[in-house]
């Protein structure tokens, strides 16, 4: 099962083994109907979305799962997702997904949408229908950079990122302050879950669908609006090497935008 | 079928309800609110949903989730609230979603909103002009049909002074909603390996990295814009067009008193026609041509500074002239009724338009 | 010297984009990119050294879906 390449011995990995195993992970979850995609090397938003459509399955809700996709880089899964899908246009995804959950109290109804999407064009939207209470689960993928449009700032991008405008990192004076997102959602009383994460470890990423899956639980039990911010890498936004993005992500983006459960009603409960 | 004294607003509001909506959702604005409030509370006791949108974009957005279920659905506003709806009414063609939408306007200042869209693109969508609640009531069965047909948005094109006019119409019984067509998303092709798409960026799912290909969507869509404009059959009123010297047009509301003031005119001897477009997309273009064919002049009125006259002059290619009697006339608050709907001024206006 | 390996990884090094971000993320560090090779769009990609224990962090972390892991039946000593 060796094989010599460029002076080392590596395994051969072009075939399954041939001793006995267990296939422990696939190639692409159930869901995504393409391997190959145009998204940068080194983006997290795939990553974002595998999580997501894992949990959706892993709950049972693939035949019951709507999912509303805002418009960035991430549209491009709104083509190739294997769950029914409803294209909004940028920020309004959340009155798309109200209106779906409305008429359809019995699915599960999901947004996927970035941080320019949801904070800046879609602002009202997501507050708005957070405060109803609305049982549906938005989710925010934030890299700080309108990423489908040449990597400019957005309303979330914090003091001292890097982004096509503020290259010398986002000034106060200039651009003002960000805004962040999951804690002024969890002030509503109509949100139920508010929880954000990253996806710039394998252990991070575990930790986000275990978020993804705590909010469609909460929507699926009635208990009101849930939201999950996931933070991603987008290291041509932020003009570094893809191996230094997860190390950005940490130091510069989760510095500000805290990962962790803000608020869980459920759990609160007992 | 109950005959009632209905004002229009309610008139409307029972009219969607009646033809299986079961979804609404809006802004309130002057003279829009009232069929909001209706719905309010008539949608509950059919076991549909009306919600008070945070803002008109909301209220659209909403709508067409609701749509995207196969419900059926609407949404509404005055001019100034549709004005904040533009983008949307502009891609739910293109998403081939259908939905009604009701502009309770104030005066006819709208008309190019209607017909031309506020919104970017080549969309166009059918609009249809009701004179009073009673055709209203019909226009909107009509619109609810259309939109299901040709799965895009469909207008109809109210005012101030139908909704708070109360008149005899007959309302439907409602039956039953009609159930979700094929296309409609509940989730059920999850995992199916054709789980469903609907997108105004693309038709379907392409399963490679190639993603949306937008000129072959665009393409389709601008096809599907000329089969409804070639589909939808133009509506249009016609009266005593054939031995005409003059043809006076109007649309909505104020064509009763223009209607009336032909009548007054025509007791007197006159030779004067009327005609008033009912679709004012498609517009019924072949209708006036054939009303004009014999006639030295047309006369337009509306309450705005004219924007149907274009549609006439485009359909009459120069063969008739045309004169504009119509102009901005509000009251005092700006939303509603017209100072200058007086058979007599209107009588007046015509006549000296006719030398 | 043989190293104790409890899994293994198919690799579509078609689908790879050369980010990298397997190598940081796998524990014991058993994925090292190529010098050299490149798949047919030009990226570097990954290659796997024995020692790798099954844990799929590298499948978690992959933006494009490069890796199916595998946990032996029984660890294999390997090299």
């Amino acid at each position: 099962m060796l094989i010599e390449r460029e002076g080392l011995q590596v395994i051969d990995t072009d075939r399954p083994p041939a001793e006995p195993a267990r296939l422990v992970d696939d190639f692409t979850p159930e869901l995504v109907d393409v391997g190959t995609h145009g998204l940068c090397p080194g983006c997290g938003e795939p990553i974002a979305v595998r999580a997501a459509v894992e949990a959706i399955a892993e709950l049972g809700l693939t035949q019951r799962t709507i999912a509303v996709f805002g418009i960035g880089c991430y549209t491009a899964f709104s083509n190739n997702l294997d769950v029914e899908v409803l294209q909004a246009l940028h920020g309004r995804a959340p009155s798309l997904a109200t209106g779906v959950k409305r008429a359809r109290p019995d699915t599960a109804v999901i947004t996927v949408q970035g941080d320019g999407d949801m904070v800046n064009e879609g602002l009202q939207e997501v507050l708005h229908t957070a405060a109803r209470g609305e049982s549906v689960t938005c989710v925010m993928l934030n890299n700080g950079v309108f990423g489908e449009t040449g990597g400019h700032l957005t309303a979330t991008t914090v003091l001292g990122q890097r982004t096509k405008n503020t290259l010398d990192g986002r000034d106060a004076r200039e651009h003002g302050y960000p805004i962040l997102l999951a804690d002024l959602i969890a002030q509503l009383e109509g949100a139920a879950y508010v929880a954000r994460c990253s996806v710039n470890d394998a252990g991070h990423v575990a930790r986000t669908k275990r978020h993804l899956t705590r909010a469609l639980e909460t929507q699926m039990q009635g208990a009101g609006f849930s939201f999950v911010e996931i933070l991603t890498m987008c290291p041509t936004g932020w003009f570094i090497d893809t191996l230094e993005a997860p190390a950005y992500l940490e130091s510069t983006v989760a510095a500000v935008h805290i990962p962790g459960v803000v608020k869980d009603v459920l759990a609160s409960r007992g | 079928m109950s005959r009632r004294l209905l004002e229009g607003s309610e008139a409307v509001a029972e009219a969607m309800v009646a033809a299986g909506c079961r979804f609404f959702a809006g802004y309130p604005m002057t003279p829009f609110t009232e069929v909001l409030e209706h719905l309010a509370r008539l949608l509950p006791e059919y076991g549909g949903v009306c919600i008070n949108a945070e803002s008109e974009l909301e209220a659209v957005g909403m709508a067409w989730g609701a749509a995207a279920t196969g419900t059926r659905a609407a949404t509404g506003s005055t001019g100034q609230g549709l004005s904040l709806m533009q983008e949307s009414l502009a891609e739910l063609g293109n998403a081939r979603v259908p939905l009604v939408v009701l502009n309770m306007a104030r005066a006819q200042g709208d008309y190019f909103q209607a017909t031309r869209g506020g919104g970017h693109g080549d969309y166009r969508m059918p609009v249809l002009a009701p004179q009073d609640a009673g055709e209203a009531v019909e226009l909107v069965q009509t619109a609810f049909e259309l939109a299901d047909q040709w799965r895009m948005p469909v207008l109809v094109f109210g005012d101030y002074y139908l909704a708070h006019t109360a008149q005899s119409v007959d309302v439907p019984a409602a039956g039953p909603a009609p159930a979700a067509p094929d296309w409609a998303l509940d989730g059920g092709t999850g995992g199916s390996g054709r789980a469903k798409l609907i997108s105004p960026l693309g038709s379907e799912k392409r399963r490679d990295d190639v993603g949306y290909d937008l000129q072959e969507h665009y393409r389709a869509c601008a096809t599907r814009v000329e089969e409804m404009a070639a589909g939808v059959e133009p509506q249009a009123e016609v009266v005593d067009a054939d031995d005409a010297d003059v043809i006076v047009m109007a649309w909505g509301t104020p064509a009763r008193y223009i209607r009336a003031a032909v009548r007054e005119l025509q007791a007197g001897g006159a030779r004067v026609g009327f005609v008033r477009p009912i679709t004012l997309f498609p517009f019924p273009s072949a209708t006036v041509a054939a009303a004009a064919a014999g006639a030295r002049l047309v006369l337009v009125y509306e309450n705005n500074q004219g924007q149907m006259i274009d549609d006439v002059r485009l359909a009459l290619e120069g063969r008739v002239p045309v004169k504009f009697i119509g102009g901005l006339s509000l009251d005092h608050s700006g939303f509603g009724i017209a100072p200058d709907l007086e058979v007599t001024t209107m009588r007046k206006r015509i006549e000296e338009a006719m030398c | 010297m043989s190293t104790l390996t409890r899994g293994t990884v198919v690799i579509d090094v078609e689908a790879c984009k050369g980010c990298d971000l397997c190598i940081d993320a796998c524990p014991p560090r058993v994925l090292v990119m190529t010098k050299e090779h490149v798949n047919t769009r030009g990226y570097r990609y990954p290659m796997l050294l024995p020692g790798c224990t099954g844990c799929k962090a590298c499948a978690q972390i992959c933006p494009d879906f490069v890796f199916q892991v595998y946990k032996y039946e029984t660890p294999q000593e390997i090299g």
